[in-house]
């Protein structure tokens, strides 16, 4: 027995008496022999103690004590216990997908609010109720302009995730569509690149800001560009930047998408995290994933329902404009929370925080010789280092050192293996900031040495 | 049943904007250390504050606890809704997952120079749980990066579109059948084919004699889920395989009724060469009012090279490292490996349950919902009329010849405390109701519903007109829904 099956021997028998059956394996008649498995040799049940020491055990083996400057669109923000509290109520997350309102009016207008405030935060008109990830949700982005414009190709700015550029390619293999990325440098998007490669049946560009190198630009002219031929622009973002940095919306951009790990979301090596989507207004039928409308009910009170369902895949199938069943609704909830916490100032301050702990860290790194930060455009709190020698070599030795120094631009941008990006959250305090250069200073020192 | 608090303050629940008092803090950020203050140049700035609210950490937890009262979930409320598996999510699982070792993670790690040395854990975790899936299911090997069950279907089609144009095969259609859940045909069109739809017999399986005229050798694949949406195990699958091996078309296994037999069968013995798992179904990872998921894909050999990458290997010195070095592979279906928080919570719950929990798992599940049916039968039109799996369907046509509908049944049942079944599902039924109570639902349980079930039956004879303004005691009555539609009013701030 499991201590999750509550029928006892007595009630069983009483069971298979109604169902007419003498044994449990007589309700299984349809699966004839031929067909029951040939082995099923899984390890014997433990107790809850056993497991939680085993996984314990295996944590351990990971390396939790690494001080992180890693980014790479993943941050390491601190996250109000008030979060984790609230969204570890089992009337959330036990709740199924609210298709039956009158029983989900929590999840309903938490998502009502979540959307709302993906708004607040883009400067968009409507968003939806989220998508698994920002680099799935880029996809969906892609895939709508195509819809809209009912045009076949997309351009990529350099400057977008790498791993968000593979994501998308994966999906699109089988399928009709022209991929082109323009070339990539450390800073903004370049115009002229982006322009060469726009024609008549480009549906969208794809821009990143802050993009993967930090760079932080204002796109208000491509997109101007882009209008004048029927091009729409999706933006992908990362949303602390966005409490100082200028909005999509205010741009002018068609679809911004983005990751939301950094609203409240552990980094859970790697998921489950948040994808967003916002568009204009006039797009709406056209979003994929799950959308929640005000109403009111028979009493004329307000309340919130799943809508614009005819685009959804359990009623129009193989028609639906995404496959997308369920969205990440918890996550939606615990990012809304944060961003609630945070409040309009709080939200401010943050964005503030990384800002100059970024700008700390910069001034400390160029202090040391052979190191150059990236200083051709502004920053949020991510930057552009290069290194006088191999990055992937002077990230490992940091390691040693207690620092998860960096991520090496090398591994998916070949020519660029002397290049880190480094990103300094609010968490990062300036005594750890001064240790890390003063580690870097070693390393490459020592480096040096053994070059020699 | 709603918390009494939430009764009394029924009527009009604000926003959190709505509450929002200038100057009013949620949460202080650290003091800056630096001792600089940076500035953004003017042309990136933003020109307004983010309208965020303005409320105290007090305020939030009220907001929002008085809003999860307001949601019906398995921690409060029976859930016996068919297709979704809604069956109780151990506390322990969710404690698992907290762990910081795995929780603060970083997922680009691994990808550092000798980076695998600093998440040996987490890697041996996905590596171990791949082994045991296989084991399950009868795969040969699974990757764990689909984020959902539909996003695992994806995949998994994708893969079918690799294989055959590895093998310079031409086609065109992927086959499902009419009882199938929306995301297959929805996620074989996404992939790039077109879709012919089979229909059901007259024992709730497929009719094998419209798929035998429908084969040709331009299908690619037939998507199928076993036990199928009427609670149904199509005894003739091994016949069906053959059909589509005949044309070199690839066996899709939809996951999602999975827990209907474990142990008892496995789908990479029976002729399935690609499948998917929902482990928020079987696994019993929390739904969380809909996502996040986690949708792992099995594979036979015959799909092994296109599987995605990254995959996680196991050296011959027993480390565990990330190999992208697989030319055939689909690509980057996600980010990273997976919604990691989820496999670890399936993690613990396979490793705890074992080999003679998992197979009790399905037995109940069969029994549970076998009990219902045989209990229900008399009052409901039973689907189809024969020992079910983990699920059963009936239609409400009798009570809907006295005015009360599936969806009246549902909103009753909302006022006895118990999630409605899920209804007008599979389109196959009309008027269907499709009831699933899954093995952690006590008899105690069942025939408290069963009760209830019955009781709305005598209500559809005696009072049909009462169902009208049914429900009465949740936070609101029926919503209008074509308003929602009409007059759409999705963000606040627009309003």
């Amino acid at each position: 027995m499991t201590p999750y099956i509550a029928n006892t021997p007595e009630e069983v028998s009483e069971m298979l008496k109604v169902v007419g059956v003498s044994s449990i394996d007589d309700l299984f008649q349809d699966i004839l022999p031929h067909l029951q498995p040939k082995s099923f040799n899984l390890p014997d049940g433990q107790s809850e103690f056993e497991v939680f020491e085993h996984i314990k055990s295996l944590a351990a083996k990971n390396a939790n004590d690494l001080i992180p400057f890693i980014g790479g669109g993943y941050y390491d923000h601190y996250v109000p216990a008030a979060v984790s509290a609230l969204i570890s109520r089992g009337e959330f997350y036990t709740a199924y997908t609210p298709y039956q309102p009158e029983c989900a009016q929590g999840t309903l207008q938490c998502l009502y609010e979540f959307q709302s405030s993906i708004c607040a935060l883009t400067e968009m008109g409507v968003a939806n109720a989220s998508l698994y990830d920002g680099g799935t949700a880029l996809y969906e982005a892609a895939m709508m302009a195509i819809r809209i414009t009912k045009r076949n190709k997309i351009v990529m700015d350099g400057g977008v995730s790498p791993i968000y550029r593979k994501i998308l390619r994966t999906y699109t293999s089988n399928l009709d569509y022209e991929f082109k990325e323009t070339p990539v440098t450390h800073g903004r998007s370049d115009r002229d690149e982006i322009i060469k490669l726009l024609d008549k049946s480009t549906a969208a560009i794809i821009l990143q800001n802050p993009n993967f190198f930090g760079a932080i630009d204002d796109h208000t002219d491509i997109i101007e560009k882009a209008h004048a031929l029927g091009i729409l622009v999706i933006e992908s973002v990362y949303p602390i930047s966005l409490g100082l940095i200028k909005t999509p919306g205010a741009m002018g951009a068609d679809i911004v998408t983005g990751e939301g790990q950094s609203l409240g979301l552990p980094l859970n090596f790697g998921g489950p995290y948040l994808g967003f989507m916002a568009t204009k207004k006039e797009y709406i039928r056209k979003m994929p994933g799950r959308i929640i409308g005000q109403t009111v009910d028979k009493q004329g009170r307000r309340c919130f329902v799943n809508t614009l369902q005819a685009r959804e895949q359990h009623i129009r199938r193989d028609k639906a404009t995404s496959n997308i069943c369920t969205n990440v609704s918890l996550c939606a909830l615990q990012s809304l929370i944060y961003m609630t916490l945070m409040g309009q100032e709080g939200f401010v301050e943050l964005a503030q925080l990384n800002l100059d702990k970024a700008e700390f860290a910069k001034v400390c790194l160029e202090k040391i010789k052979g190191v150059e930060v990236k200083r051709s455009s502004a920053t949020f709190n991510e930057f552009t280092v290069c290194l006088p020698t191999n990055a992937m070599n002077v990230i490992e030795a940091m390691i040693d050192k207690g620092f998860a120094a960096g991520f090496p631009l090398g591994r998916y941008y070949p020519g660029m293996e002397n290049y880190m990006i480094v990103a300094v959250t609010e968490k990062r305090t300036r005594a750890e900031i001064e240790r890390y250069a003063k580690c870097l200073q070693e390393v490459l020192l020592e480096s040096a040495v053994s070059c020699n | 049943m709603f918390a009494r608090g939430v009764i009394r303050k029924r009527g009009l629940m604000q926003l959190i904007f709505e509450k929002s008092v200038k100057g009013r803090r949620g949460f202080i950020n650290p003091k800056s250390d630096v001792g600089l203050k940076a500035e953004i140049p003017l042309a990136f700035r933003r020109n307004k504050p983010c309208p965020f609210p303005q409320v105290s950490e007090l305020d939030v937890v009220r907001h929002f606890t008085i809003l999860s009262q307001k949601n019906f979930s398995i921690d409060t409320n029976f859930y016996p809704l068919g297709s979704c598996t809604m069956k109780y999510n151990p506390k322990f699982c969710e404690a698992v997952a907290q762990i910081p070792g795995f929780a603060h993670l970083h997922p680009l790690l691994p990808q550092l120079k000798k980076g695998e040395s600093l998440t040996q854990g987490a890697l041996e975790l996905l590596y171990d749980l791949e082994q045991w899936l296989c084991e399950i299911t009868g795969m040969d090997n699974f990757t764990m990066q689909p984020l959902a069950g539909a996003h695992g279907e994806l995949t998994g089609v994708m893969m079918v579109a690799a294989y055959h144009k590895s093998k310079g095969n031409k086609k065109k259609y992927i086959i499902v059948p009419d009882s199938a859940h929306g995301t297959n045909p929805a996620t074989a069109a996404i992939a790039g084919y077109e879709i012919i739809s089979i229909s059901s017999d007259k024992d709730g399986g497929m009719n094998i004699k419209e798929l035998q005229e429908k084969i040709t050798d331009e299908v690619a694949g037939l998507m199928l889920t076993c036990p199928n949406t009427h609670g149904i195990f199509n005894s003739n699958i091994d016949k069906i395989s053959k059909m589509i091996h005949a044309v070199d078309g690839i066996m899709y296994y939809d996951g999602a009724n999975l827990n209907a037999i474990l142990g008892r069968c496995r789908p990479g013995d029976i002729g399935f060469d690609v499948m998917h798992i929902n482990t928020h179904k079987t696994f019993t990872t929390p739904h969380g009012g809909g996502g996040p998921g986690a949708g792992p894909v099995g594979v036979n050999k015959k799909l092994e090279p296109f599987l995605p990458i990254s995959r996680v290997v196991k050296r011959e010195n027993g480390t565990f490292a990330l190999s992208y070095d697989y030319p055939d592979s689909i690509g980057y279906v996600a980010s990273f490996y997976g919604n990691f928080a989820l496999l670890l919570r399936a993690y613990a719950y396979i490793l705890q349950l074992g080999r003679e929990g998992l197979k009790a798992v399905t037995d109940h599940a069969v029994l549970n919902a076998n009990y219902i049916k045989d209990r229900l039968k008399g009052k409901y039109q039973l689907a189809f009329d024969r020992i079910c799996m983990h699920e059963s369907v009936f239609s409400a046509s009798k009570q809907a010849q006295r005015g009360v509908h599936a969806i009246d049944i549902a909103k009753f049942m909302i006022d006895q405390g118990i999630h409605p079944p899920t209804v007008y599902f599979p389109l196959t039924v009309k008027e269907s109701i499709m009831i699933e109570p899954t093995e952690t639902e006590s008899k105690t349980t069942l025939d408290i519903f069963i009760e209830k079930m019955l009781e709305a039956d005598q209500l559809s004879q005696s009072n049909p007109e009462a169902f009208a303004d049914m429900p009465k005691t949740s936070p609101i009555t029926r919503p209008d829904e074509v308003k929602a539609a009409r007059d759409l009013n999705t963000n606040y701030f627009t309003q």
